[in-house]
């Protein structure tokens, strides 16, 4: 299911990022502010994150960016596909941005053989990009293997939370 | 190799050529090749005392500290050729007493013998405390500075000389002249094939879980010299030494995606072992080390491919549409075992080393990853994985499979070069602290080897020359 960018609310951004990797660091922009009259006082006010770039992307997708996979598997499930079409869109309305997709494993897994389903893993989220019309010459794979992991414990939880296809934008 | 001569053309057998031309020169010794202690009989009694008497009561082999027919300086020890000889017999009674197969009583414990006993042991003072085995050795600098080192071994119940051989090495090899003579007494009271003096490269780990820095490492087998080869700014992982010692092919992220290098210890310079756009991992070398095997993947798919060392066009070895991943030669060249998930999970299988005849020799429930063919020839180790991950070994045909260590996560087999010891990394549930650890074909004598910080990653390469 899609969340309308317009929709997003404080609220529905905490719910999101209960079961995000990277929670964002602020909220999304707030609308365009009126640049009527001149600032009374020289203090910055938070305008958000420049849009293009990869602050702007995260704070978008509040946690979408990534996608995660079962156990030595690299197929897009229904909740993947969702966060994949809301990265589809945001780099569609950003046709000159550039995206890397890092591709991880957990750590239940040899070294080499995970730096191959990474890889794998990567591609599957690009391949699924560039079937919802991104430019595949605009997507770059990385595979990291298990040796980035998110989450740090050595239990069923954090695994899943590492088994991971991650999309950052270039700046 | 330099400067490093074997005398007695009994043990060049196995030697390379280049040893070989180098020990073609005249030996400095006469026709029994060996340089003898010269005879001095002006002292007769032992000197030094025992130390630790509790020590001989499990002795099995006794390593007396090396004698010096003249305390000399020597850049090998500051203390001179006679502190030395001490250094000496600690390297060989710290090598035999890590493998399980022997109790050694080292310098600390023992009487030290005289120059002139060397060649002739005061038989009643080893007999007397039921030593069955004896070391003696010498250590003398030459004019030129190098080290000459003799290393005899003697049955003190039968009062007989089993093995005597010397070397002439450079000051800072004198740990090698060690490591020989430690060959020398564990392959003639073992029957196996040498092993001690080589190296190991690995990957030095710190730094947190989700930050850790990666060096690539090398040391001797018993953990000296140890040296770092990258700074840590970019991961480094998976190396291993090219046959010769000279060079290690490894994989970096040092331009932001992994791809593997040759790296050459000599020059410090590195190259990539193949130009392309896609990812390459899992290098191997071929025993000859004229051809590096490395995993590539184009478009999320991995297949393996074989480069000449020198570079060039690569040969596509095989075609699956799962991972083929890794690659270990048979030492004969032959074949190559490797790991694929084409079946639906990581398994074994093997293929000509031309990438023909490709069938999976592993059938016992699980995964294989990480196979490893034996130097030997006769078994394969690998990493099985049925939620844990442990070091198993199975015959070239996949059968007798069995277990080695029993721990949450062990990986990543290498061989010792006689293809009797198995080096893997451990890594703990949790804090992902990795570190290096060495076991026998029995399962038996497993123990940690010392790094001076985490570690993971072992590639043990083959004897020196």
């Amino acid at each position: 299911m899609r969340f309308p960018i317009t929709a997003m609310t404080a609220a529905s951004a905490l719910a999101l990022a209960a079961c995000s990797s990277s929670p964002p660091e602020q909220l999304p922009p707030q609308p365009a502010p009126v640049q009527e009259t001149p600032a009374p006082a020289p203090t910055p006010t938070p305008t958000g994150p420049v849009p293009g770039t990869n602050a702007h992307f995260m704070s978008q997708m509040q946690g979408r960016n990534v996608v995660y996979f079962d156990t030595d598997k690299f197929d897009i499930d229904a909740d993947d596909a969702a966060s994949l079409q809301a990265q589809a869109e945001w780099l569609m309305r950003f046709p000159d941005s550039q995206a890397t997709i890092e591709g991880h494993c957990d750590e239940r897994g040899t070294r080499d053989y995970n730096l191959a389903l990474g890889e794998r893993r990567a591609n599957a989220a690009k391949n699924y990009l560039v079937g919802l019309g991104v430019d595949a010459g605009r997507l770059s794979t990385v595979s990291y293997g298990k040796e980035r992991p998110v989450a740090l414990g050595s239990d069923e939880a954090s695994w899943a939370r590492n088994r991971r296809a991650a999309t950052i934008v270039i700046d | 190799m330099k400067q490093f001569i074997a005398f007695f053309a009994l043990f060049l057998a196995p030697v390379p050529a280049l040893a070989q031309q180098e020990a073609a020169a005249p030996p400095p010794a006469a026709d029994a090749g060996i340089v003898l202690p010269p005879e001095d009989d002006d002292e007769g009694g032992l000197t030094g005392s025992v130390t630790d008497e509790s020590a001989w009561q499990d002795l099995g082999i006794a390593i007396p500290a090396f004698a010096t027919n003249a305390n000399v300086a020597t850049p090998a020890n500051a203390q001179g050729t006679y502190e030395l000889g001490r250094e000496l017999a600690r390297v060989i009674t710290s090598d035999l007493r890590n493998n399980g197969l022997f109790r050694p009583v080292g310098p600390d414990a023992l009487p030290r013998p005289e120059f002139a006993q060397i060649n002739s042991p005061s038989w009643p003072t080893w007999r007397a405390r039921s030593a069955e085995m004896l070391v003696h050795g010498y250590v003398q600098a030459g004019a030129d500075g190098r080290l000459t080192v003799g290393c005899y071994l003697y049955d003190i119940q039968l009062q007989e000389q089993l093995e005597r051989e010397g070397w002439v090495v450079e000051p800072e090899d004198w740990r090698r002249a060690a490591h020989k003579c430690s060959d020398l007494i564990y392959s003639r009271l073992s029957g196996e094939s040498p092993f001690f003096d080589s190296k190991i490269a690995y990957i030095a780990e710190s730094g947190p879980k989700d930050a850790r820095i990666k060096r690539l490492a090398i040391m001797d087998s018993d953990g000296a010299n140890h040296r770092f080869i990258t700074n840590g700014r970019s991961t480094a992982l998976t190396p291993r030494y090219s046959p010769d010692y000279k060079s290690l092919v490894y994989l970096s992220y040092i331009n932001g995606n992994p791809r593997i290098y040759v790296y050459d210890i000599g020059t410090g310079q590195q190259r990539l072992v193949t130009q392309s756009n896609n990812p390459t991992f899992s290098p191997r070398w071929s025993p000859d080390g004229r051809s590096i095997l490395y995993s590539m993947a184009v478009g999320g798919n991995t297949d393996i491919y074989r480069v000449s060392a020198n570079g060039g066009q690569s040969t596509r070895l095989t075609n699956s549409p799962g991972l083929d991943v890794g690659g270990s030669y048979s030492p004969d060249g032959s074949r190559i075992v490797f790991e694929s998930d084409r079946s639906g999970a990581q398994q074994c299988y093997v293929m000509d080393a031309d990438g023909s005849n490709q069938r999976r020799i592993s059938f016992f429930g699980g995964r294989c990853a990480t196979p490893e063919w034996s130097p030997r020839g006769d078994q394969i180790a690998f990493t099985h994985v049925v939620g844990d991950l442990r070091v198993a070994v199975m015959s070239p045909s996949g059968r007798n499979m069995r277990h080695l260590t029993d721990g949450w996560q062990d990986e990543a087999p290498t061989w010792a070069p006689n293809g009797r010891i198995i080096q893997f990394f451990r890594t703990a549930r949790n804090s992902g602290d990795a570190s290096l650890w060495q076991v026998d074909l029995t399962g038996r004598n497993e123990r940690r080897l010392p790094t001076p910080i985490g570690a993971s990653d072992p590639s043990w390469g083959p004897v020196l020359p």
